[in-house]
């Protein structure tokens, strides 16, 4: 006899057996070993938690009551199955291709990353979850009851028990739920473990089965025969209830958050599917084969009352088969622990995305550098959402008192939970869906899902009979379970028929009659067209600022090397050397999928937001929607930044052409003023010998004044030519200096005598040749060359009748600066300025200077790293000569 | 709700003939789309059984024969497209003419 | 009869070469060096003939000649101007400003002569 005793340790050592399951695949999967893990089986067994206790134990208990009806709940899922090639693909693509989180993501993203919308979905889900929690809590209870009845001398306490068993499976979602953040990766462990466990209610639900077939009934042709001979016996189902409940079933296969969790979050090839399509048929084929003869073989063996959702377990126990009971128990519970875990995960996943971040970024003060630990905070809230969400399920368990069907309140839960299929179907189908659209379909759906199904399947204490008979404050016609006077209907056909279609109906038309924000477009074609978008638009835009911070963010959601890892990677791709990738758009695009990944997509969207600030999607992207305009927009900011280029090149080759005409000017009027220079003198000296050579009777004075003029020209060329030369050396910068050391008034005593030998022009200069004993190292010649250049030209010029020259050095901030300084009437002051370009004359000049002396003496100056400059207001001219210091030093 | 399977690459003509392997594509979408309403089809077909307590009614084994004996049809055709559909994938790596099968 | 020409030339060395030559055909020569007041000069001198040199201190020949010009009584008023320069533009800009003979520097003296005796045939002709 299998005492509770024995019971309660074959359910822990079950229990071990799954957490080591899981552990061992988690760290295979982390060590990248177990392909199988990835493998289509796996995939599909997974897919059969939508089998849970309800369906393990409440098929039969259904099937006892209505026949074949049970079966329903299986064709939903299977044709949905069969269709995989144009819906789930469809959904399973988009759910990769967006990094969808869960199925309030999914629609959030669809609709422009809505966070209304996520929340809408979430408490829905969560409405419709606690009391299928409830339920598996309820079977598990049940079946442990069963074994305590037969065991008189266990000690057992429903509540207590019921209490453990909902912590055991949150610890167990939370440890293998929330070990890694992105709850778009695989979780292996649990993934596993479950695919374990719906082997194992298989099996157990197959061995019963076998056992009612073979073992009681005596084989199939007599089990034929007791089942026609049974109260249910003939055919007799109701056509509406058919139909409804296929349907239902089936759009709470794709709407269902634990659904969503393991056939699209925890895909991982899309290949997958093409084996579940069969493979997934099949085992709900398997799991319904035994349903009728056990209900049937039940309904005989059992006494009359007996509740039969619980024949699975009764038949074997009723037989004196403790082992298979045991069986039958532990596949029981295997359906309804993987089922509370997945869906924990899964809603625990929206909520915390989509409740909890979003109020804890705004109590962050949308500031754009988000602080604090990200990471640790969505953990956190994950995990306590695990812990509420199975409190939740426990209360509600306390609080109905768990009498009604097992069956009833999951078709309630499906029926909630389909509210969202027109939203999700119009937004995977129909780009025309809005926003609007979805949240007013969901709203009306929802409120009539409570109406209609919820609040009276409640009972008595929520709503009072005197509604469902009268309807609220005697409105007959919105009587909850006869609305618009419509009655007869099955309660469950009603509310569903009248839920969904108006819900549908609301989704339309205010789809129709609203206009969709910009990123609701973008979305809405990349998941209509997800597969012709291989490449997402582009919605962000940064600059290199933001990429510090938007590295500190995802830092602090993804952690240190994840992240770290993602931006080098992104770096390589833009082939950059830098430490931090551009914010190209491309990148933030990819940054928000994987953001998306930890933290759902409206709340990765808002965070990206705040860093990068403004609006996300620009009129060219909206346009880039409609293909067409999107090209020719392309095509046309092309040719703009074409005609930029073009007008900026003409802009440079104007300037390029004004220098070029300039210099070229400079040079012709160089030119001709060289051939100015050079004719002047020829002329003269070709006039006077002609003159020489064809007049007869020149006096001997004419003779020699003439050829003193010849002589004198030819003297006035030579010195034109040796200027010119000089000067073009050192504009060319090949004058090599030739330095040497000496003072100052050596090579002013030099440069005096040099200057006043040989002229008969008197200059007086005054020096003060104390103040010149200044050691000097520079190329002597050339400075020579500057003083002989400054005196001769007082010489030449200095129009007083006593010419005078003071010649006066100093030493003035580090610097020796000489001043030539005559009592002439000095350069007039519109002159001043030209004195030192190239044959500038003050007028009146007949002194046969080409004009280059102080061109030339500008020239050496810069090379000797000094200036020359005119000196204003000395009363005459005035020139002063800077020679810097550093040659004075360098001679010390 | 358009899924877009026959939808011509853009700027090409749709040509009249296709080639065998594309034809058998075009019919292999086809038979993927088929094959839930035919589905659909086969589980609503005992609603025009006599119900109730009739002395005509269909005896439950029967229906249970013929439920589960279109449940293991669908499956077998499912699995058939399956396999179908994973040889096209194959040829379509090493076909360029990829267009059809993609979508 | 005596026969004056103006010589307007700020190279005392050239200036004397042509007066020399002048002086020995028989022209009464003045000289002037500045540009900026030949145009007075010429009015005040009243010449028979006019050399002009193109870069003159204050205004250049170009200008005086084309102000010239403008003059009512000074349309027929030979003038031979001088250059230096040596550029075919110069030649152009003197025939449009309406000079009588343009010459290159360095001249010889036969040119000149020849081109003094040309220019005052035609004028006393006409």
């Amino acid at each position: 006899m299998a005492t509770l005793n024995v019971l309660i340790l074959v359910c822990l050592g079950y229990v071990v057996l799954l957490f080591g399951v899981a552990f061992a695949a988690d760290r295979m999967a982390a060590a990248g070993r177990g392909a199988w893990l990835r493998s289509p089986l796996i995939y599909t067994l997974s897919l059969s938690i939508y089998c849970t206790a309800w369906t393990f134990y409440g098929a039969v208990g259904n099937a006892a009551r209505s026949g074949l009806e049970f079966v329903t709940i299986y064709l939903g899922p299977t044709l949905v199955m069969v269709s995989w090639w144009w819906g789930l693909r469809k959904l399973v693509r988009v759910g990769r291709s967006q990094r969808v989180t869960s199925i309030a993501d999914l629609i959030s993203a669809r609709y422009g990353k809505s966070n209304t919308l996520a929340i809408c979905v979430t408490i829905l889900a969560v409405l419709g979850g606690t009391p299928y929690i409830a339920l598996q809590l309820q079977s598990i209870t049940l079946s442990f009851s069963i074994f305590a009845e037969a065991d008189p001398s266990g000690l057992y306490r429903e509540g207590s028990s019921v209490f453990w068993v909902a912590a055991g499976l949150a610890v167990f979602a939370i440890l293998f739920g929330t070990r890694n953040l992105d709850a778009n990766e695989r979780h292996h462990g649990v993934v596993t473990a479950i695919a374990l466990e719906s082997v194992v209610k298989l099996f157990a639900l197959l061995a019963v089965g076998v056992f009612v077939v073979w073992g009681v009934a005596g084989g199939i042709g007599p089990m034929m025969d007791r089942i026609d001979a049974s109260e249910i016996g003939q055919w007799n189902v109701d056509a509406g209830r058919w139909t409804t409940f296929i349907f239902l079933s089936a759009a709470a296969f794709i709407c269902l958050p634990r659904m969503f969790q393991v056939m699209v979050v925890e895909n991982a090839d899309e290949g997958h599917l093409r084996t579940a399509a069969w493979a997934f048929p099949l085992y709900l084929l398997l799991m319904s084969l035994f349903v009728v003869p056990i209900a049937v073989v039940g309904l005989d063996l059992l006494p009359e009352g007996s509740n039969p959702d619980l024949f699975v377990l009764t038949v074997p126990l009723s037989q004196g088969n403790d082992w298979l009971a045991m069986l039958s128990f532990i596949g029981g519970f295997s359906s309804a622990t993987s089922m509370v875990i997945v869906t924990a995960m899964a809603l625990s996943t929206m909520v915390s995305n989509h409740l909890v971040m979003p109020i804890w970024l705004s109590t962050q003060g949308g500031s754009g550098s988000v602080s604090g630990d990200v990471r640790h905070v969505v953990l956190v809230a994950r995990r306590v959402s695990i812990a509420v969400i199975m409190g939740f399920g426990f209360f509600y368990y306390r609080l109905s008192g768990g009498g009604a069907a097992l069956a009833s309140i999951g078709l309630v839960a499906f029926a909630g939970i389909s509210q969202i299929l027109p939203a999700l179907v119009g937004g995977l189908f129909w780009r025309g869906a809005t926003r609007t659209g979805a949240l007013v379909g969901l709203t009306v759906g929802f409120l009539l899902w409570i109406y209609t199904l919820l609040l009276p399947g409640m009972g008595g204490a929520i709503m009072p009979e005197s509604i469902l008979q009268n309807g609220p404050f005697g409105l007959g016609w919105v009587r909850p379970q006869a609305l618009f006077g419509i009655e007869g209907m099955d309660p469950m056909v009603h509310s569903v028929m009248w839920s969904l279609s108006l819900n549908t109906l609301a989704f339309c038309t205010a789809s129709l009659l609203s206009f969709p924000s910009p990123l609701e477009r973008l979305q809405g074609a990349q998941f209509v067209n997800v597969f012709d978008h291989s490449v997402a638009p582009r919605g962000w835009s940064g600059s290199v600022a933001q990429s510090e911070d938007l590295m500190i963010m995802t830092q602090r959601i993804l952690g240190a090397g994840p992240a770290q890892e993602f931006f080098q990677a992104e770096v390589e791709q833009q082939g950059g050397r830098t430490s931090l990738p551009e914010p190209t758009p491309a990148f933030l695009e990819r940054l928000e999928r994987e953001l998306s990944g930890s933290v759902g997509a409206a709340t990765a969207h808002a965070m990206i937001g705040q860093i990068v600030g403004g609006s996300s999607v620009s009129v060219e992207d909206l346009l880039a929607v409609a293909d067409e305009s999107a090209q020719m927009l392309e095509y046309s900011s092309q040719l703009e930044v074409k005609s930029a280029e073009l007008s900026r090149t003409a802009r440079q080759l104007r300037e390029a052409n004004t220098k070029l005409t300039q210099i070229s000017a400079q040079k012709d009027s160089f030119l001709s003023q060289v051939s100015h220079e050079l004719r002047t003198p020829m002329t003269s000296i070709r006039a006077f010998s002609e003159i020489m050579r064809d007049t007869e009777g020149l006096s001997g004075e004419e003779q020699t004044r003439y050829a003193a003029i010849i002589h004198d020209e030819a003297l006035r060329l030579t010195r034109l030519l040796d200027d010119l030369l000089d000067l073009s050396v050192l504009e060319s910068g090949q004058v090599s200096l030739n330095m040497g050391g000496d003072t100052l008034r050596s090579v002013l005593d030099r440069a005096v005598s040099s200057a006043l030998a040989g002229t008969s022009q008197s200059l007086t200069v005054r020096r003060s040749k104390v103040s010149e004993r200044i050691p000097l190292h520079t190329d002597l010649d050339r400075l020579g060359q500057v003083f002989i250049n400054l005196i001769s030209n007082a010489q030449k010029y200095c129009d007083a009748p006593e010419p005078e020259l003071t010649i006066s050095a100093h030493d003035v901030g580090g610097q020796i600066v000489i001043d030539f300084a005559d009592n002439g009437s000095g350069i007039p002051p519109e002159a001043q300025s030209m004195v030192f370009e190239k044959f500038a004359r003050v007028s009146g000049d007949k002194a046969g200077g080409a004009g280059l002396g102080l061109a030339i003496c500008r020239e050496i100056m810069q090379r000797l790293g000094g200036e020359i400059s005119y000196l204003p207001g000395q009363g005459g001219a005035a020139f002063r000569v800077r020679l810097p210091l550093a040659y004075r030093q360098a001679a010390q | 709700m358009t899924t877009g399977e026959d939808r011509q690459p853009s700027g090409t003509r749709p040509s009249l003939f296709l080639e065998r392997q594309s034809y058998r594509r075009r019919r292999l979408t086809d038979a993927a789309r088929l094959l839930p309403i035919l589905g659909a089809a086969l589980i609503a077909i005992p609603l025009l059984w006599p119900g109730g307590s009739s002395e005509k009614g269909v005896p439950l084994s029967s229906a249970i024969f013929y439920i589960f004996a279109c449940w293991a049809a669908l499956i077998v055709a499912s699995l058939i497209f399956g396999f179908a559909a994973r040889r096209m994938a194959a040829s379509d790596e090493t076909d360029s003419d990829t267009d059809q099968w993609q979508r | 009869m005596s026969r004056k020409v103006l010589l307007i030339e700020d190279e005392p060395n050239i200036a004397e070469a042509i007066r020399f030559l002048l002086t020995r055909e028989g022209w009464q020569v003045e000289t002037h060096a500045e540009g900026s007041d030949a145009l007075q000069v010429i009015q005040g001198a009243n010449p028979d003939l006019v050399i002009l040199d193109v870069m003159l201190p204050g205004k250049s020949g170009m200008e005086i000649l084309r102000d010239l010009r403008e003059l009512e009584d000074m349309q027929g008023l030979p003038v031979l101007m001088l250059t230096a320069r040596g550029q075919s533009r110069d030649r152009e800009m003197a025939e449009n400003a309406g000079v009588s003979r343009f010459m290159t520097k360095p001249f010889s003296n036969a040119e000149v002569l020849t081109a003094v005796r040309d220019l005052h045939a035609q004028a006393t002709r006409s």
